[in-house]
């Protein structure tokens, strides 16, 4: 590459000399699955990047790569194939244009911001056959894509004025923009169980992580976002306080991908955040381990079935959801063995994209069906899951919280 | 806390686990990828030359391990080997595993070179060229990882009554890798194109061959569909990687371990561990930038060898055990080598740790090394298993024995 990458950029492109073709990823990738336009993550990765000298990607199919992250999962070689993608993809980007569309639809902190005081215009918009036909015309934004509703409130709002019960230690909660714009509740409900458990929260002012830019190639917005969040977080991480994070995805973008896609593992706020930065399912079985959760739960006698987010899987922290679910007596979770649902952020609510997202989630929606409920630890699939599917789908928060009979879910 | 921490997912840290749980155990099992089984053949190889062709492993065990006395199957006995191969039989009933190692079977490989090994999936055991009659091999011209032709004119030349066909089938891309072509013939509209593109193909007795790949979940009926709509044995051969039948074979251990309550973090590579005298107290993996500490009774040190990354050795000539830095033994003292074939015995092909018995890695006194690790699969040393065709037998019977030195029921 010109000018020679520096530091984990040089060792993510580097980790490519350990890739044997082996082609376990392309077993695993859901979208080369379904559509014989992408040849699988090998190809676009390892195999492409030996012909990207600095002069642009010599095959644009490496743009059907949703980013979901499996392959890195699965490889047995550490081989960062999904990173080494993502920076590929982004000097793509570079090189050839990004859409309006994508500039917009990866800021959900800017038109949460805006549409929140309009909530019910907005969304009586959105949801208006015409404005999604036009939206798919103009902007490429596919009229059938799940899109998340305002709830005219935020999370923020709730926050403080939210008066906590003292409590001996405190936490701090990393809700990001879906549960602060879209999803207040379940911020809400994330709070009372972890108050319910002893700990105070604290709910420092916050933006955006910068995933979104990110997976949509904008990578020096996406580092000024991150950088931005970290230095809000950064002074609670270092008085050691433990910052829990309800979106999976954006809590994996603090905790390992800004550094390894972004390059900024010379951020020190970031770094110290990293560190402290927990999915609040894992901070939770932490606490179990410790002897520290309550499992005052009252019975929930059905059968609910789990999906691990790719995201939730980049952790590496085992399914710290299951175990909790195990916990509530009559309460069976069956972890679905599917890999993906398709939405992968922004990428299912794209018009050229949208049949395919819709094609890797469709056996996890079959699975789905029939059920009252499913349970998934990220925003954006729970959103494509109750979009294909037609069942709710809940955080495991959620389901703790009616368990802990904190309130009717 | 965990009852054990099991490292690595291939079939020596999955066998483990799932046997593990199964007695009711806590169990953990740390894995940085999805595990190389997604690779290999799904065959079981217990013993296949020990140097010249074995016909029976059972009955060659005996004198294999009086002449091998550092080999793996040496420290468990023949016997034990034995056991733990029909042990593993039964774990994977769902394949339909046959066969048994008191007799080898002889399987076709892609490359028309008779294989010995000793179980063998359901679609594959029928291949075996012990029993007599012509074979026909089919060949999809999208697959490039399985050429007919070369696979029926090397068992010909093996001495096998053997021709080739190579059929197009509509609609599929120009080049597909094989868990890509196994998920299209899930899907029956495709199978149908298939059937009709053989259709009068097979002649009377004729067995076929055709590529691993007749489905990744479905294949139980898309096998059946083919021989009903042949008239004839359909046989299974391995392509090049990726492996369908490696893929099906890993997902029915990972499905087994999740039955039995085992649970299966990936993406966590373990890089370490803290120890206090005898005994290890964690392994350490990594969440970004933190440390996580897997506590446990027992810890099952399942990481592979070279290969693998159980074992890591640089262009000097070191090597080192990846996760709790044992001592290795049969390194070699010369540093690095290049021998001018392929398959001939290297003189670091035999690295990894020495265990006991009871599966117990060794210190450099000879003692067990720790109070509460034993050791499974390639990295444990003393073996060459791609020559000896002992993979999968090294793997099953040392997680066998492994287990149950964990459940306390080894002794002897």
């Amino acid at each position: 590459m010109a000018g020679g990458p520096a530091g984990l950029e040089a060792l993510i492109r580097g980790s490519l000399d350990r890739c044997v073709k082996c082609t376990i990823c392309e077993t695993a990738c859901p979208v080369a699955a379904v559509t014989p336009l992408f040849p699988g993550p090998k190809y676009v990765g390892p195999q492409l990047e030996r012909f990207r000298t600095g002069h642009g990607s010599p095959d644009a199919s490496l743009d059907l790569c949703s980013g979901c992250g499996i392959c890195t999962h699965v490889c047995p070689h550490g081989v960062k194939v999904a990173e080494i993608n993502a920076l590929a993809r982004a000097a793509m980007k570079r090189e050839r244009g990004v859409p309006l569309r994508d500039r917009i639809i990866a800021r959900p902190s800017v038109y949460g911001r805006l549409a929140t005081p309009v909530a019910p215009v907005a969304n009586a918009l959105l949801s208006a056959g015409w404005v999604r036909a036009l939206l798919q015309r103009t902007l490429g934004v596919h009229r059938s894509a799940p899109l998340p509703r305002f709830a005219g409130r935020t999370f923020q709002g709730w926050a403080r004025r939210h008066r906590p019960a003292p409590a001996d230690r405190a936490v701090v909660y990393f809700h990001g923009c879906s549960t602060n714009y879209f999803e207040p509740a379940l911020g809400e409900r994330t709070v009372e169980v972890l108050e319910h458990n002893g700990l105070r929260v604290l709910v420092p002012a916050q933006g955006c992580c910068g995933l979104p830019l990110q997976s949509n190639g904008l990578l020096d917005d996406a580092r000024r976002y991150v950088r931005r969040l970290a230095r809000a977080l950064a002074p609670y991480a270092r008085r050691g306080y433990p910052i829990v994070a309800t979106s999976t995805s954006c809590g994996l973008q603090l905790k390992r991908e800004a550094i390894e896609i972004l390059g900024l593992e010379d951020d020190p706020d970031l770094r110290v955040v990293s560190e402290r930065l927990y999915d609040v399912c894992e901070f939770l079985l932490l606490l179990h381990e410790r002897g520290e959760l309550r499992t005052d739960f009252r019975p929930l006698e059905r059968t609910i079935p789990y999906h691990a987010p790719c995201q939730q899987r980049g952790h590496g922290v085992g399914r710290p959801a299951m175990e909790l679910l195990a916990l509530v007596p009559g309460l069976r979770a069956v972890e679905l063995d599917v890999e993906c649902c398709g939405i992968a952020g922004t990428y299912g609510l794209k018009a050229e994209k949208y049949e395919v997202a819709m094609a890797v989630g469709d056996r996890l929606f079959r699975e789905v069906r029939g059920s009252d409920a499913a349970v998934c630890d990220s925003e954006t699939c729970r959103w494509q899951i109750a979009h294909g599917s037609g069942v709710a789908a809940l955080h495991p928060i959620e389901v703790l919280h009616r368990a802990y009979g904190l309130g009717p879910t | 806390m965990n009852d054990a921490v099991v490292v690595g997912a291939g079939v020596a840290g999955l066998a483990a686990a799932i046997h593990l749980a199964r007695a009711g155990m806590r169990v953990r099992v740390l894995a940085k990828g999805v595990g190389a089984t997604h690779l290999a053949g799904a065959t079981v190889d217990v013993l296949g030359y020990a140097p010249a062709l074995v016909g029976s492993p059972t009955e060659a065990l005996p004198g294999f391990v009086a002449r091998h006395p550092d080999h793996p199957y040496a420290h468990l006995g023949p016997d034990a080997v034995v056991e733990a191969v029909r042990w593993f039989r039964e774990l994977v009933a769902d394949l339909g595993y046959a066969g048994d190692p008191d007799r080898n079977l002889l399987l076709p490989t892609a490359l028309g070179v008779p294989r010995p090994t000793a179980l063998a999936p359901a679609t594959m055991a029928g291949g075996d060229l012990a029993a007599a009659g012509p074979l026909l091999v089919v060949g999809i011209r999208a697959l490039k990882d399985l050429h007919p032709r070369l696979l029926a004119e090397n068992l010909r030349l093996a001495g096998f009554e053997a021709r080739a066909v190579e059929v197009d089938l509509e609609g599929l891309p120009a080049d597909l890798q094989s868990v890509a072509l196994a998920r299209r013939l899930e899907d029956a509209e495709v199978r149908k194109a298939f059937l009709r593109s053989l259709e009068g193909e097979a002649r009377e007795g004729e067995r076929v061959l055709v590529p691993a790949v007749l489905g990744l979940e479905a294949w139980s009926a898309v096998w059946e569909e083919l021989q009903d709509a042949l008239g004839a044995p359909v046989v299974e051969v391995p392509t090049l990687p990726p492996s369908v039948a490696g893929v099906r074979l890993a997902r029915t251990l990972r499905a087994a371990l999740r039955e039995a309550g085992g649970r299966l973090w990936m993406g966590a590579e373990a890089f370490g561990a803290e120890a206090s005298g005898d005994r290890v107290e964690a392994i350490l993996t990594r969440t970004g930038g933190r440390v996580v500490r897997h506590e446990a009774r027992w810890f099952v040190l399942a990481t592979g060898g070279v290969a693998a990354g159980g074992v890591a050795a640089d262009a000097r000539g070191a090597f080192r055990e990846t996760v709790l830095g044992l001592p290795l033994r049969w390194v070699p003292a010369d540093g690095p080598a290049f021998l001018p074939r392929y398959l001939d015995e290297h003189p670091a092909s035999r690295v990894g740790v020495a265990v006991d018995g009871e599966m117990r890695p060794l210190g450099p006194d000879g003692a067990p090394a720790l109070d509460n690790v034993v050791a499974a699969g390639a990295v444990i040393g003393g073996a060459e298993p791609w020559r000896e065709k002992s993979g999968e037998g090294i793997s099953v019977a040392t997680a066998h024995r492994a287990a149950r030195t964990v459940l306390g029921e080894a002794g002897g």
